[in-house]
């Protein structure tokens, strides 16, 4: 990681749901200001609102910090939640624990984590049940 | 088609965004699942839904889309209507169904964009 990396820290308010994606229309607008290309922000930023609005479902909010490099972006989210006890059966698509309620908002259809695979170039999960997951994802230039 | 066509079309309530009214969009998409816009959809402008919630606008801003249309006469909240007011989304309603409404401007021409 280069010494001139641009980094951004959020706390991801888990009592809220109104307010999830609030960390990620900010780094949304500030990779504009950056002059990021349309295609990365969009990528970076759809990926960590699933993220975000995965911490507010699942584990009452967490740790969001992305950090811009030469060579692309890393978004990083830590939480204290349950932790994910079979990160392969997550990861399958229509795969969901969230409870009923989440549906009717819109979400909670086991697309979250699928959703920031398919928009990033690298993603890792290290999760202990009743500890807590982080999430490590990456977008190259 | 631009977006005061589609107000037209649907016979739609304009709530926010007057001054967007003669802004030209290429495609739309229909969902009620903000994970399937998010998943599924690339350049789409206008997003019609029967979801009212704030996660609709914010989906919204990340897709960049510019117009988000209520069906069966959904109305938005005022902090929903202030994201949109921010972000330069306009937001209509009309009484139509999803189904009605989709085909409508499907029949008028609005596609659903790139191949999905």
């Amino acid at each position: 990681m280069s010494d001139n990396a641009l980094r951004f820290h959020f706390d991801v308010d888990g009592e809220n749901f109104t307010s999830a994606g609030q960390a990620s229309v900010k780094i949304k607008k500030s990779l504009r200001e950056l002059g990021v290309d349309a295609e990365t922000i969009r990528r970076v930023s759809i990926a960590m609102y699933e993220g975000e609005i995965n911490m507010v479902i699942h584990a009452n909010g967490g740790d969001a910090d992305v950090i811009v490099d030469e060579r692309g972006i890393e978004i990083i989210l830590s939480d204290h939640g349950p932790g994910i006890a079979n990160i392969d059966q997550a990861m399958q698509e229509g795969f969901s624990t969230a409870p009923d309620n989440v549906r009717s908002l819109g979400f909670g259809a086991g697309m979250g984590l699928p959703n920031m695979k398919r928009y990033t170039d690298d993603m890792t999960i290290e999760s202990v049940v009743g500890e807590g997951t982080t999430i490590r994802m990456r977008v190259n230039f | 088609m631009k977006i005061c066509q589609i107000k037209e079309l649907l016979g739609a309530e304009l709530l926010c965004g007057s001054e967007d009214l003669e802004r030209d969009v290429h495609s739309a998409c229909g969902s009620d699942m903000m994970s399937d816009v998010l998943a599924y959809v690339k350049d789409q402008a206008v997003l019609l839904t029967g979801l009212v919630n704030a996660q609709v606008i914010r989906t919204a801003q990340m897709m960049d889309m510019v117009c988000v249309v209520f069906v069966r006469t959904k109305r938005p909240t005022p902090d929903m209507l202030a994201l949109a007011e921010d972000e330069g989304i306009v937001l209509m309603t009309t009484d139509m169904r999803m189904y009605e409404a989709c085909g409508r401007l499907y029949q008028a021409g609005l596609g659903n964009g790139a191949a999905v």
